[in-house]
């Protein structure tokens, strides 16, 4: 009786905290409420979605090509490996295969990427827990590999540099020289960062013990990468079904035993250093040759080759051949500076002045009554009337840049013809395992894409390995199943 | 708390995913409809009745053991096919490193079928987007709510017949044009002095 | 009318004397006040540029000279902030608990003794603002009432990161306040006193010159219970940012954040007075480092201020490099590791002392 009193009297209830959508320590726009009984947890709930772009939903209006930028945006920590799942997809998809020295390049660029990427999670990982010093050290070698990046392509975070085909263009030789000094100098600085924190006893207390999971839970919840190596499943995509060059370079994967979060940080060190010394292989054996192939089905033709009638230094101007226009209003309805006029069944007129030199109306004419003289810029209507030939009759060169334009036009426009079937295809990225499953009805847009995201699954686990910790585990939790938000809510 | 580095060999094992259908044909030969094949990946194709069953079989058979969920996902064939709805399984052996595909047909008037989470735990959050993007509804699912979209969204996005842009307007979600709302009354602020 | 009828010479001449004390004792609080305040400013900025060297990177740079003024700068922007006070916050509580916090780290500064008493025009000037005999008691009373402070800020917050934040702190700081006091008692055992100066005194006629070498085992526990009091990395858990934000401050803005800072700055600077003088000989150097000819006519502040100075470093190091601990193994090591040992600690003292004593009796 006393102690029924004394329970309601004393009733406790359990604290839901939330740590926001805007939080210091969650990667991204993570919401996670926790239902905490004074400092253990007892509930999590993790809600997502907060940065779902529709990706999916786009990728079924863009042709092959066009979609290609949309992964880029997807792990942004991690752009190339991205780009490269996708890239392996869409040419398993067609039949494409990439030249020998564009496979090197985006395996190279793909190391690179997972360097940086480890780089950025120890970063985080450590700051978390609160050694503030690793975070700037780590940084420092990653601006050095964005550096890099920004010297092949341009752009440090969304990079767009491996194509449907091979890679955009060819490394300059400065790149190559650049990189190998990073591999040289990257193992000490690993031993930089290992000296702060891996024998450190804080940090061996922090992360011992934390978030332990078996190997068949591991497997049956989803989890991939190193997430799952650590907890001793020998799964890598890149010595399972290898693809671009990684069967030509010999490397050892880490695998863990406990599965607790100091496996996973060291399974992470580890391939740091493997990752340093794959990159010194691919250096080492990179063939010469082109890097883009070359098949004409679904291709892009280059752009030198077409340069004859659309560089806009060319002297070249634009006229309609009056004789053979038969007044349709394909081109001026086509033309995106307005420059055609006319009425229909009648003669249609390029305004010299409004024209610029895109030729657009030259590929949308079918009658062929469109056509391009060169050295007219400048020049009268009456004038060009007299010069003007028959698009038939024109120079080789313009003849063979006339029918590229067209290609690429077409490629843009409704894509390169895929042919009918689906498929998965899985790539190793930093995080995990990054799956494309493809369903492709014979035209140049996707029918469905779907992009299987590590760190889906992984936030997913997350109740699993926080539950029954203290709150401080939570945020040690989250560093150590790495994800990105971007990747997560596509 | 050891952690190796261990040379994994690039040597497959596995069974070749065209005697893998076979094998789901001879266990359950009234629910397989159609076997496609591209590009070496093999998809079977199966009535949603027994749909748990035909994964449970793959996931405990010793010499299948598909451990691996590695994709749950739908695509709406809206106008192509007859059922509307197909939800896809991809499946993989991480000992014996052999793949296979699974698709189940779903209707469009019962956009229902049975949840995949007693095989695999991390079928999870991938049921729970299928149903926030396709409207298919998986029977037994432990907490079936929406996850990318917000919680009162009207609508299945990713299907065939959703517009690309999104809802008029006049039609949004509350969440949004209650912004909307707000932002317009607040921009008429009196500032004193 | 004499004035000398009215009040008698004596009383005159007492309240001359008064009056004159009185005047003392408030120049000597000013000039402790604003030296205090001035240390505390340019301890934030020292503390940036520390840990930015250690970090490979700079620290303030730009403001001043290689950014000497930032601590105005800081000062000035947190004054003109907007003062938010949280809906449904227990107001008067919300504005007096940064009140409490910092004064009741900066009344522990009229107990510090800065140098020996020295004697101008007849009086007697001794540079400590108040010499009582129970100076350590009183800076371990003045720190009990500072904890005050924290939970009743978490408390008045109406939010549950503050609230979670000020019972840990609270907690924390209860704590780790038992092990300091344990390890001071050997001090106290060897000098034989409570008052700061005559600490001094003994440590300047001991044989070792300072007693962080025979009292090592206090010093060290001393010293991770400092880090602990005034909630530093590794033991900053209340105020971790990745986990509760900034714990029983984060509703704080502008000029009350500026007091909670200036409080936890100016305990730093307690802890770190506190240490020179018990274990590191204050302003007296030991006899064997005397023997250099000119360091006599170095003035004993000098060494003073170099000893606070090198145990803030200490402090910025130990911020700069370890990671956090969780809240659990916090309080596991001060209750199951650092009590334990200052016990020992005191025990070895006592015999030693006891020996000793029975020795020269002897």
């Amino acid at each position: 009786m006393v102690q029924k009193e004394a329970e309601k009297i004393l009733e406790t209830r359990e604290l839901s905290v939330n740590m926001g959508p805007q939080h210091p320590a969650t990667h991204g726009v993570l919401r996670l409420v926790l239902d905490i009984d004074g400092e253990t947890i007892v509930k999590v709930t993790p809600y997502v979605g907060y940065l779902h772009r529709g990706i999916e939903k786009l990728g079924e209006s863009l042709s092959y090509f066009q979609a290609l930028p949309l992964t880029d945006r997807m792990d942004y920590v991690s752009a190339m490996s991205n780009n490269i799942g996708y890239v392996v997809a869409v040419e398993k998809l067609f039949g494409i295969e990439a030249p020998e020295r564009a496979k090197f390049i985006r395996t190279i660029v793909g190391e690179m990427s997972r360097i940086s990427n480890h780089l950025l999670w120890l970063a985080t990982h450590a700051l978390d827990i609160g050694a503030m010093t690793v975070f700037l050290y780590c940084f420092r070698e990653r601006e050095w590999l964005l550096d890099l990046f920004e010297m092949i392509c341009g752009a440090r975070l969304t990079v767009t540099y491996p194509r449907v085909g091979g890679v955009r263009n060819d490394v300059p030789q400065e790149f190559l020289e650049s990189l190998w000094k990073f591999t040289d100098e990257f193992p000490s600085r690993i031993l930089e960062y290992e000296t702060l924190i891996d024998q450190n006893r804080i940090w061996l207390q922090r992360t011992v013990g934390i978030g332990i999971i078996s190997a068949e839970e591991a497997v049956n919840m989803g989890m991939t990468g190193p997430t799952l190596r650590g907890s001793g499943v020998p799964y890598d995509i890149r010595k399972h079904k290898p693809y671009d060059a990684y069967d030509k370079v010999e490397f050892d994967v880490p695998i863990g035993t406990t599965g607790d979060t100091y496996d996973r940080y060291r399974c992470r060190m580890l391939e740091l250093r493997q990752s340093n010394n794959i990159i010194r292989q691919l250096i080492e054996k990179l063939p010469p040759g082109p890097v883009m192939a070359e098949d004409p089905k679904f291709i892009l033709p280059p752009k030198d080759k077409m340069m004859p009638i659309t560089h806009p230094t060319k002297d070249l101007a634009y006229f309609i051949l009056e004789k053979a226009c038969k007044g349709c209003g394909m081109c001026m309805r086509a033309c995106p500076a307005k420059a055609i006029t006319g009425e229909k069944k009648a003669p249609h007129k390029i305004n010299q002045a409004l024209c610029v030199n895109c030729a657009t109306c030259l590929v949308t004419c079918k009658f062929k009554s469109a056509t391009v003289v060169p050295g007219g810029k400048g020049l009268s209507d009456e004038k060009l009337a007299e010069l003007a030939v028959a698009p038939d009759q024109l120079p080789e060169d313009i003849k063979q840049a006339q029918q590229l334009l067209v290609r690429q036009f077409e490629f843009i426009k409704k894509g390169p013809k895929a042919p009918e079937g689906e498929l998965y295809v899985a790539t190793e990225v930093p995080k995990g395992e990054l799956g494309f499953y493809f369903v492709s009805d014979g035209t140049g847009k996707p029918f469905r894409m779907r992009l299987r995201a590590p760190s889906f699954i992984h936030a997913s686990c997350l109740p699993r390995l926080c539950v029954g910790h203290l709150v401080a585990d939570v945020i040690a939790a989250i560093g150590t199943i790495d994800i990105v938000l971007g990747e997560c809510d596509r | 708390m050891a952690v190796t580095e261990v040379r994994i060999s690039i040597h497959t094992t596995g069974l070749d995913p065209k005697d893998i259908a076979e094998k789901i044909k001879g266990q359950f030969p009234d629910q397989v409809i159609e076997v496609a094949e591209f590009r070496d990946q093999v998809s079977v194709i199966i009535k949603r009745d027994q749909v748990v069953a035909v994964l449970k079989y793959l996931h405990d058979d010793p010499v299948l053991s598909f451990d691996h969920l590695q994709d749950l996902t739908a695509v709406d064939y809206k106008g192509k096919k007859d059922i509307r709805f197909e939800v896809v399984y991809n499946l993989y052996s991480t000992r014996y490193r052999h793949h296979i595909r699974i698709r189940a047909q779903v209707p469009e008037n019962d956009t229902k079928i049975n949840s995949a989470v007693p095989v695999w735990s991390g079928a999870d959050w991938h049921e729970r987007e299928c149903f926030d993007m396709f409207g298919i509804e998986f029977t037994g699912h432990p907490d079936l709510r929406r996850i990318l979209m917000p919680e009162d969204w009207e609508g299945y996005p990713l299907r065939k017949d959703y517009p690309l842009k999104g809802p008029e307007l006049d039609k949004d979600w509350p969440g949004f044009t209650d912004v909307l709302k707000r932002s317009k009354e607040l921009r008429e602020f009196d500032w004193e002095g | 009318m004499d004035i000398n009828n009215i009040i008698s010479p004596g009383l005159l001449d007492a309240f001359i004397k008064f009056g004159i004390n009185l005047l003392i004792i408030i120049l000597k609080i000013v000039v402790v006040l604003a030296i205090g305040l001035l240390h505390v400013a340019y301890a934030t900025y020292f503390e940036r540029k520390v840990i930015g060297h250690m970090q490979v990177r700079l620290g303030p740079m730009r403001v001043g000279w290689h950014g000497l003024l930032q601590p105005f700068a800081d000062g000035l922007k947190l004054f003109f902030k907007e003062d938010i006070v949280p809906a449904k916050a227990d107001k008067a509580v919300f504005y007096i608990a940064p009140i409490i916090f910092m004064a009741a780290s900066m009344v522990n500064l009229s107990v510090i003794p800065f140098s020996y008493s020295f004697t101008i025009a007849d009086f007697k000037i001794s540079p400590v603002i108040a010499d009582i005999n129970i100076g350590l008691l009183f800076i371990f009373a003045m720190a009990g009432i500072g904890v005050y402070g924290i939970f009743i800020a978490g408390w008045a917050s109406n939010s549950k990161y503050a609230f979670l934040g000020g019972i840990r702190s609270a907690a924390q700081v209860i704590s780790y306040e038992i092990a300091m006091g344990l390890s001071l008692v050997g001090v106290m055992i060897m000098a034989g006193s409570l008052n700061l100066t005559d600490i001094v005194r003994a440590q300047e006629e001991s044989v070792f010159g300072m007693f962080a070498i025979p009292q090592i085992i206090g010093f060290v526990v001393f010293s991770i219970a400092a880090v602990a009091e005034t909630n530093r990395t590794p033991f900053d858990m209340p105020e971790a940012e990745s986990e509760l934000v900034a714990g029983y401050f984060t509703e704080y803005s502008g000029f009350r954040f500026a007091l909670f800072f200036l409080g936890e700055y100016i305990a730093m600077i307690i802890m770190a007075s506190m240490a020179t003088i018990c274990f590191l000989g204050g302003w007296t150097i030991p006899w064997y480092i005397k023997v250099v000819p000119f360091i006599n006519y170095v003035p004993g502040i000098v060494w003073f201020l170099m000893k606070v100075y090198a145990f803030f470093f200490f402090f910025y190091w130990i911020r700069a490099t370890l990671p956090r601990y969780r809240y659990d193994q916090v309080m596991g090591i001060g209750w199951k590791i650092l009590i334990p040992v200052a016990l020992a600690n005191i025990l070895v003292t006592g015999l030693v002392k006891i020996i000793i004593t029975t020795m020269n009796g002897v």
